[in-house]
C-alpha cells in the first residue's frame, strides 16, 4: 500500500516556496523533513503556535509551589527541628529550594512534553524504508505527502509536487 | 558555493571589520562535507593513535580514583588529612572546581543562545559534555566525604523509618537541590540537542549494531519540521531555564561559605565572585579540550581561530572580574573594620599558604594579560598554556578559600595546619582521570560538533543566507 509521495528539493529556499504554494493548493497531512531548522518554513507550512510554553509555565508554577509546600510541611509540620532559634517556617531559606524545583520541573516538561506532543519515540515509520530518506539528516530537503490527505491522488499529486521543482519524486509503501 | 568563504579564502577569520560578517565555518565547506568531517571521527575503525594514548592514561588513572575511593569507604575518612579545626581539604575544593568548570559549558549553551551569539554552534556540543563530565566528578565529592556513604540518602527528602526529614534552613540542602538539578537539566539539555545529529549517524550507519545502538538513541528522529517546530521551542524555554539556573548554582556552593560566620567566607561578595571565577576556569578548561580536539579531529574549519578568540576574550574579562573580587575582598576586610577579618586577609597573603595565595593570584589574574595581545589570542599554544594556568589557578583559589580560613579562625588556640595525604592528592588526579575518560568516550563515540546547528547559521547553497 502507498503511504505517500516523498519529494526532494534543491536547497531551503525551494523548500519554502514549494510549501508555502502546497499548502495554499489545501494539503493538510504533509510534512517537511530537513536536516536543520529552516526559518520562515514554520509560516510556510501554516504550522501553528505550539502551546509548549503554557505547558512549561504550569510546570514551573507547580514546582515553586509543591517546593515551598514540601519544605513547610516537612521543617514546620512533620518534623519541626530548632536550629538557632530560627522560625520554622521561613520563607527566605525556602527560595533556593523552591527556585531549583522550578528550573527542575519546568525543564523536565519542556524536553518531554516536546517529544510526546511530536509522538517519539518512534521507531518505525514508512519513510524509514525509503534508501532516499537517509539523506534527510546530512543534506537533502524533503517533502512528504501522504496518501491519507483527502486532496491525495497519486498522479495528480506527483504532477504537482515536480511542478513546485522537486528534483525528483518518489513513492513510500508501507503502512502508517 | 558560500559567497563570503570565496570572498576572504584564507583560514583566518578573525577580522572584526563590521562591514563584513565574519564566515563561521571556514574553507568552503557544505553540508555534505561538515556531516562527513564530524561523522567521520565516531566512524572511523581506529581512532587516532593520540586518543589512544590519551584515553590508556586516563583510564588508568580512573582506575586509581576507584582504589581511592574503596580504601577511603573501607577505612574511613581518616585516610585524608583532615581534623579540626581543617575539616574541609581537598575533597570541598574539588568539588568546587568540578562545579564551576561545568559553568562555561552551559554559558555557551544557553546563555549565547539567548544573545544570538552563532558562534556558539561550533563550540557546545563538547562544552555541554564538558559540563556533564565536570558535574559528575564534583557530584563525587561530596557524595564520598560524608564518611558513612551508606547513609547518603539521610539528604534526600525521603520517607524513612526515622520519620525524620532533612533541615531545608542548611545551605548544604540548597546545594543538594542546586547541584542535583544543574545536572539533570543539562543532561537533558545536551541530549536534546544530540538528538538530530544521533539520527544522522544512525542513518550514515553501516553495520546493524550501529543503526540499532544509534537508532534507540535518536529515538526516530527524522527531521520533520512539525517536529522541529516544538524542539526550537523547547530548546529556547530550557536555554531561558538554564541561565538562571547556572547564576543560581553558583551562587549556592557559595552560600555554603557565604552563610557561615567564618571570617573570610562571611561576605555578600560571594555569589557573583564564585560565578565570574566559574565562567572563567570553565572557559579554560573548553580552551584546554578544544586546541588539542580541532587538531587531532580535523575540525579546525568548524572551531575556527575566531571561536579560540572569542573565548580568550572571555577568559580575559572573567579573569579581571575575578581579580577585583580579591582585591574588593582586601577593601572589605580593611574597611568593615573587624580585627579577625582583616587578620584572615593579612594572613592569606603573607602567612603559612602565602605561596598558594600567590600561586592563585599570578594564574588568575597576571597570565591571562597576555590576550591583550592580538598575536597571543591567535597562537595555540599560548592559549593552551594560560588555559593550564588559569585551572592551576582556580583550583588554588578554592583551596586558599577553604584552608586559609578554616586553618586560622577565630580563636589562636585552635588554629592548626593542614597537609594532604598521598590520598586525596590521587583522589584529585583520580578525577581529572575520570573527567577525561569520559570526554574521550564522548569524543569517540557522539558527533563532538553540533552538526544542525552549524548547518543552520551556515550560508544556504546558492549564496543565500536564510538567517
Amino acid at each position: 500500500m502507498t503511504w505517500g509521495l516523498l519529494a526532494e528539493f534543491a536547497g531551503p529556499a525551494e523548500l519554502v516556496s514549494a510549501a508555502e504554494r502546497l499548502r495554499d493548493g489545501g494539503y493538510t497531512r504533509w510534512d517537511a523533513h530537513t536536516p536543520f531548522p529552516v526559518h520562515g518554513l514554520d509560516a510556510a507550512m501554516g504550522i501553528r503556535p505550539t502551546r509548549l510554553p503554557w505547558l512549561v509555565l504550569g510546570a514551573g508554577i507547580c514546582g515553586c509551589g509543591g517546593g515551598l509546600l514540601m519544605q513547610w510541611w516537612m521543617n514546620a509540620v512533620a518534623y519541626p527541628l530548632i536550629v538557632s532559634g530560627k522560625p520554622f517556617n521561613s520563607l527566605p531559606a525556602s527560595i533556593p529550594v523552591a527556585f531549583e524545583l522550578t528550573i527542575l520541573l519546568a525543564s523536565l516538561t519542556a524536553f518531554g512534553a516536546m517529544m510526546v506532543a511530536n509522538g517519539l519515540p518512534r521507531f518505525r515509520h514508512p519513510l524509514f524504508a525509503s534508501r532516499e530518506f537517509l539523506r534527510a539528516t546530512t543534506d537533502a530537503f524533503f517533502i512528504a505527502v501522504e496518501a491519507a490527505d483527502p486532496k491525495f491522488d497519486l498522479e495528480a499529486t506527483e504532477a504537482a509536487l515536480r511542478a513546485l521543482g522537486a528534483s525528483r519524486v518518489v513513492r513510500v509503501e508501507g503502512d502508517a | 558555493m558560500a559567497v563570503a568563504t570565496l570572498e576572504r579564502p584564507s583560514r583566518d577569520n578573525t577580522s572584526s571589520d563590521p562591514a563584513r560578517r565574519a564566515p563561521l565555518v571556514l574553507a568552503g565547506n557544505d553540508y555534505a562535507s561538515v556531516t562527513e568531517k564530524v561523522c567521520r571521527i565516531v566512524e572511523v575503525r581506529k581512532p587516532p593513535r593520540a586518543w589512544t594514548l590519551a584515553f590508556t592514561i586516563a583510564a588508568s588513572f580512573t582506575g586509581i580514583l576507584g582504589l581511592m575511593v574503596l580504601y577511603l569507604i573501607t577505612t574511613g575518612v581518616g585516610v585524608w588529612g583532615l581534623n579540626k579545626p581543617v575539616s574541609w581539604g581537598f575533597d570541598i575544593t574539588n568539588f568546587v572546581f568540578w562545579v564551576g568548570i561545568g559553568h562555561a559549558g552551559t554559558l555557551i549553551s544557553a546563555i549565547l543562545y539567548l544573545f544570538r551569539q552563532q558562534w556558539r554552534t561550533g563550540i557546545n556540543r563538547f562544552a555541554e559534555a564538558m559540563t556533564i563530565f565536570a558535574v559528575i566528578c564534583a557530584l563525587l565529592f561530596p557524595g564520598i566525604h560524608v564518611g558513612r556513604i551508606w547513609f547518603e540518602y539521610w539528604i534526600a527528602p525521603l520517607p524513612n523509618q526515622m520519620s525524620m526529614w532533612p533541615n531545608f534552613r542548611s545551605p548544604l540542602l540548597w546545594d543538594f537541590f542546586a547541584v542535583g538539578t544543574y545536572f539533570t537539566v543539562s543532561l537533558v539539555f545536551w541530549y536534546m540537542g544530540l538528538i538530530p545529529d544521533i539520527a544522522t549517524i544512525r542513518d550514515r550507519a553501516t553495520t546493524k549494531a550501529r543503526r540499532i545502538a544509534y537508532g534507540l538513541l535518536a529515538m526516530g528522529w527524522r527531521g520533520s519540521n512539525r517536529h522541529w517546530h516544538r524542539y526550537e521551542r523547547a530548546y529556547l524555554l530550557l536555554a531561558a531555564l538554564a541561565t538562571p539556573l547556572v547564576l543560581s548554582v553558583h551562587s549556592v556552593v557559595s552560600f555554603d561559605f557565604a552563610t557561615s560566620m567564618l571570617p573570610g567566607w562571611h561576605a555578600t561578595i560571594f555569589p557573583p565572585y564564585f560565578v565570574a571565577g566559574a565562567i572563567f576556569g570553565g572557559f579554560a578548561m573548553v580552551l584546554m579540550l578544544a586546541v588539542p580536539c580541532r587538531q587531532w579531529f580535523g575540525v579546525k574549519d568548524v572551531i575556527t581561530p575566531r571561536h579560540l578568540e572569542n573565548m580568550c576574550k572571555i577568559v580575559l574579562a572573567t579573569g579581571m572580574m575575578v581579580g577585583y573580587a580579591y582585591a574588593i575582598e582586601f577593601f572589605i576586610a580593611w574597611y568593615s573594620g573587624n580585627p579577625v577579618e582583616g587578620f584572615v586577609f593579612i594572613n592569606r597573603a603573607f602567612g603559612p599558604y602565602a605561596w598558594a595565595y600567590w600561586t592563585m593570584v599570578f594564574c588568575n589574574v597576571a597570565t591571562p594579560q597576555v590576550f591583550w595581545s592580538r598575536r597571543a589570542r591567535s597562537n595555540p599554544w599560548v592559549i593552551f598554556a594560560v588555559a593550564v594556568f588559569v585551572n592551576i589557578g582556580m583550583w588554588f583559589e578554592r583551596f586558599v578559600i577553604i584552608v586559609t580560613t578554616l586553618s586560622r579562625d577565630f580563636l589562636p588556640s585552635s588554629w592548626n595546619s593542614y597537609t594532604p595525604t598521598w590520598v586525596e592528592v590521587l583522589t584529585l588526579m583520580g578525577s581529572f582521570g575520570l573527567f577525561f575518560t569520559l570526554f574521550l568516550l564522548f569524543l569517540r563515540f557522539l558527533p563532538m560538533i553540533a552538526m544542525a546547528e552549524v548547518k543552520a547559521i551556515m550560508p544556504a547553497p546558492h549564496g543565500e543566507a536564510h538567517r
